[in-house]
């Protein structure tokens, strides 16, 4: 049975991962602005320095406006911290639903969500186990949308190396870049996992991406150097940034494995956090 | 470095050779936006506009109550074996994102060029935009022939007339950084 704090916990969350939604679409995180902002500047590759001008452009336009950054608007990726006195129900998964499909209409964001066989079109941007949603205990009540767009997300990869190859991650990061080519529209984020099982080590590749971008460590920065040295440069025009920055998540793995997974993401890395209000 | 963008308006005539790989342009005029479905369908049924001097924008936009709200390029390779009979019809400029293959890239030869617009730009490009006219509404909003006229798009030249193809250097580029590349060949992946 339904009580009346369940409605309003369920209307207060379809609202919170509506407007989270919006915003995620149309303006990206400081911390992504500063980055691409350092880049534009520091890039000496005339054709390149072309397309930062118009990224930087696209911005503006796009918060000025209130329009989307981009036509594909993505699927939806959902991230959900909720705090002790929160029961975990199937309301909440439903009501993250409902915020989905008020933002397809309201934003408006282009339905992308087909069943993958029949790729017949849903419409509304939700379908079985879309929105994908994950769940973590916090203080704070809180939701996360990250849409995530095909071009980037087509060009990612995992991997289980040799537990002996430790020193090859960097080179499978490199590699999938260099198949990538200007498909991810880069300069690209790339989140790398490592670690953990065949299926975590990819979520933690999307959840590094949720990491603030504008510091990396010494491990993060010598990949990221790595896959600058390609050159594929801005929507693979050549230049000096291919890669804006890499982020590494880790989690512990068996003693025979070294899973690996690198999820790619174009230069627009959005995501927003929106409090849920009770 | 930044030298004034090349200005040019369709229809586009012989002022494309002038153009090489890297060039900066501004283009204004008439576009037409055509994906893998509208390929199909002007193949099989002739090209519902006149083609001299047209340009193909590879592109499924968002379009609400007659305007283009969000129209940024999508990938141009998809279109890589659709686009040979648009050239031999007159067509003179693609416009797209990621580049395209040999086959196109020969198919321009002393005749068109590819233009790269930045992907991901859909506001921008919607504020260059207003909106003409549909054909093939039927085939749905992304992959209808929208006729939309540019107000100087900025565009770069992707591959010219002569076949210089900037997105070719650039891949030939990665591949050797990669062959030097001192990391250790990598074991796993596809």
């Amino acid at each position: 049975m339904k009580t009346p704090d369940d409605i309003a916990v369920h209307a207060s969350l379809a609202d919170a991962t509506f407007r989270a939604y919006r915003e995620a679409v149309i303006r990206l995180p400081p911390d992504v602005l500063k980055v691409i902002r350092r880049a534009a500047e520091a890039e000496t590759s005339p054709a390149a320095r072309g397309e930062f001008e118009n990224i930087l452009k696209n911005i503006e336009v796009a918060d000025k406006l209130g329009v989307p950054l981009c036509q594909d608007t993505g699927i939806p990726v959902v991230y959900l911290t909720i705090p002790p006195d929160v029961p975990l129900t199937q309301s909440l998964y439903d009501a993250v639903a409902t915020g989905v499909r008020r933002a397809t209409k309201e934003v408006p964001l282009r339905p992308n969500v087909v069943d993958p066989l029949s790729r017949h079109n849903t419409k509304d941007n939700t379908a079985a186990g879309i929105p994908a949603i994950h769940v973590r205990p916090g203080d704070t009540f809180t939701v996360t949308v990250l849409p995530k767009g095909a071009g980037a997300e087509n060009s990612s990869r995992t991997a289980m190396l040799l537990p002996s190859h430790v020193y090859g991650i960097e080179g499978f990061v490199v590699e999938t870049m260099l198949h990538a080519e200007g498909k991810p529209c880069p300069p690209v984020f790339l989140g790398v996992g490592i670690g953990g099982t065949f299926d975590l080590a990819a979520a933690l590749a999307k959840e590094a991406l949720l990491l603030p971008v504008d510091s990396m460590t010494e491990f993060e920065e010598q990949i990221c150097t790595s896959v600058n040295k390609l050159g594929i440069g801005p929507m693979g025009l050549g230049g000096d940034f291919t890669a804006l920055a890499v982020k590494v998540k880790t989690a512990g793995c068996h003693t025979a494995s070294l899973p690996v997974a690198v999820n790619v993401q174009c230069w627009a890395n959005r995501h927003a956090t929106v409090e849920v209000k009770r | 470095m930044s030298t004034r963008p090349v200005q040019l308006h369709t229809p586009l005539g012989d002022e494309v050779l002038a153009l090489h790989a890297g060039d900066h342009v501004e283009l204004s005029g008439i576009v037409y936006t055509a994906r893998d479905e509208a390929h199909l369908r002007m193949q099989e049924r002739g090209i519902p506009f006149d083609p001299k001097g047209a340009v193909i924008y590879h592109c499924g936009p968002v379009i609400q109550d007659n305007r283009v709200i969000a129209a940024g390029p999508t990938t141009s390779a998809r279109m890589n074996e659709l686009s040979g009979f648009l050239i031999d019809n007159g067509v003179r400029g693609l416009i797209g994102k990621g580049g395209m293959g040999e086959t196109v890239r020969e198919q321009l030869r002393g005749k068109g060029v590819y233009f790269a617009f930045t992907g991901g730009c859909a506001a921008l490009a919607s504020s260059h935009m207003v909106l003409k006219g549909v054909f093939y509404e039927d085939l749905g909003m992304a992959e209808a022939v929208w006729v939309i006229e540019l107000d100087r798009l900025p565009l770069v030249v992707g591959i010219d007339a002569h076949g210089n193809d900037i997105f070719g250097a650039a891949r030939i580029n990665a591949e050797k950084a990669f062959r030097s590349y001192s990391g250790t060949p990598c074991t796993g992946g596809q």
